[in-house]
């Protein structure tokens, strides 16, 4: 069944429409100098909130050691195979000799990375962690894929992590 | 007789800096829209583009007034022209070609009869002082119609197809109220007159007794014109030929590159001529309490020109204000408010006029 909409009268100053709009006409006059909600992008940015989620990178302790032992949990788990780890080994005498392993090469092709964070999550060791870098650009295929040197640049260092290998 | 008159050289100085002034000022409506839009809605709008003045070694320009978007029309204008003109199969390629220099033509010719300036030197500043001046005005700016119907037909598909019925309908119930509104303007001229109803005739009266908008009775007139010129010139609230919520793009669906940029300058020129007519008409044209009307300092000249730019520009910004103010008409309401709304008021104002005139005598 349909239903009726009782609609308001109207008088006649309303119906002659003029003065509302000149109240529209006088509101968006009003606005021409209001302060303006634009955020100039390349020169002003957004403030990420923490856990925000940007670029995977590897990040190293205080101590300038490098957090990942190559473990290849994060190559195995990430849902668009965007990590690839190749090991290699720690020389039998070194400090951290006992560690056994290291990564030779760490790659994170970023025109695969969705971003999920899981690499972070699956981390036995705190050695990766998502970042607030967005904007990942570049003009080929090659340059969007972050090697070893980038993926520490980018990450730095991050201190308070949990030292297990330090001797007892 | 020398081979070349005087006045000719003078005319075709006339005609090339109206030609170069009204197309400027279209291009920089574009960039008023934009940015008057932009500061509607509380936003900056473009304020990237300056127009380049030095260009260094290394390929970077120097360039100024960046903040204000100074080279955004240039921008625009070189992106019109380096676009792909993509004509579809099924138009029927004449008529698709023909509309827009239909569209854009009229736009152009009905400003020629509009003094911009006093008499100076002897040198009158209006391209054709036509005793028939009015006349012409609404003759050729009709005309400008036919583009937009001929460009909805010629497309061959069904969005422009609405927006040409939608453009034909709506000139038929403007028209007649436009017209009509412009009767009152014309009996002050009566007795008045020596150059039949040429428009530097009307400033003259204007000049030598008060702008026609002092006078109450000419207020409603005013109204009526001004709304029927909001539909004349297919500007919001009444761009139902293009209204691109509802019909892609109305008109000029099919039309790209310079094609469509020659509908897009046409809207803006006859915004132009519009704001200039009603300026003319209502508010005493190029003159202003203190400005002689005529004179022999080309200073003074160029004060009312700059006096006549300023009413058109006050007038441009008006049709952008109310643009970024007032929602489109719906179709059945557009054919309300022109046909039982605004031609018995334009009638009864003739009457009222008429009245007025009577009694002030």
């Amino acid at each position: 069944m349909a239903i009726a909409i009782q609609r308001k009268r109207l008088s006649f100053w309303e119906r002659l429409y003029l003065p509302a709009i000149l109240g529209g006409l006088a509101l968006t006059f009003r606005h021409l100098f209001r302060r303006k909600r634009t955020m100039q992008y390349p020169e002003e940015k957004w403030t990420m909130p923490p856990g925000y989620r940007g670029a995977p990178t590897l990040v190293k302790d205080e101590d300038g050691h490098e957090r990942c032992v190559a473990c290849q949990l994060c190559e195995f788990v990430c849902p668009p195979r965007a990590i690839t780890i190749v090991p290699e080994e720690y020389p039998e005498n070194a400090k951290w000799g006992k560690i056994e392993k290291k990564p030779r090469e760490f790659d994170i092709d970023m025109i695969r990375c969705i971003y999920c964070g899981l690499c972070e999550e699956v981390c036995p060791e705190q050695a990766i962690f998502l970042r607030k870098d967005y904007s990942i650009t570049g003009y080929s295929r090659e340059e969007m894929v972050h090697h070893k040197d980038k993926l520490y640049e980018l990450g730095g260092v991050m201190p308070g992590l949990v030292k297990k290998w330090e001797k007892k | 007789m020398p081979l070349v008159d005087a006045t000719i050289i003078y005319d075709l100085i006339k005609i090339g800096g109206y030609l170069a002034v009204v197309l400027s000022i279209c291009a920089y409506a574009v960039l008023a829209e934009r940015r008057i839009s932009a500061f509607i809605q509380d936003r900056l709008g473009p304020n990237r583009v300056g127009l380049p003045i030095w260009f260094r070694r290394d390929g970077t320009a120097v360039s100024l007034g960046n903040r204000w978007a100074i080279g955004q029309p240039l921008v625009d204008f070189l992106k019109f022209i380096f676009k792909e003109d993509v004509v579809p199969g099924h138009v029927n390629k004449l008529y698709y070609v023909l509309a827009p220099c239909i569209t854009m033509i009229p736009a152009l010719l009905v400003i020629a009869v509009i003094p911009f300036g006093p008499e100076v030197n002897g040198i009158k500043l209006v391209i054709a002082d036509l005793n028939v001046g009015i006349l012409w005005v609404f003759a050729i700016a009709s005309l400008g119609v036919y583009g937009i119907v001929i460009a909805g037909w010629a497309s061959n598909s069904k969005y422009p197809f609405l927006g040409g019925i939608r453009s034909s309908a709506q000139m038929i119930s403007y028209e007649i109220s436009m017209g009509l509104s412009v009767i009152p303007v014309i009996m002050h001229l009566g007795g008045f007159t020596t150059n039949g109803l040429s428009l530097s005739e009307l400033i003259r009266f204007q000049v030598e007794n008060a702008w026609l908008i002092v006078y109450p009775w000419m207020w409603l007139p005013f109204l009526v014109y001004l709304i029927s010129a909001f539909a004349e010139t297919n500007r919001l609230p009444f761009d139902l030929p293009e209204s691109e919520t509802e019909l892609v793009a109305g008109y000029h669906t099919e039309y790209s590159s310079m094609k469509f940029a020659l509908f897009f300058l046409a809207e803006y020129s006859n915004m132009v001529t519009q704001s200039a007519l009603m300026v003319t008409m209502f508010f005493g044209g190029w003159s202003f309490p203190g400005v002689p009307s005529a004179t022999t300092s080309i200073g003074w000249g160029f004060v009312a020109v700059g006096i006549f730019l300023a009413k058109v520009v006050a007038f441009l910004f008006l049709y952008i204000w109310v643009r970024w103010t007032l929602p489109r008409f719906r179709y059945d309401q557009l054919m309300h408010l022109g046909w039982k709304v605004l031609l018995p008021l334009a009638l009864a104002n003739i009457l009222i006029v008429a009245g007025a005139l009577a009694a002030w005598d």
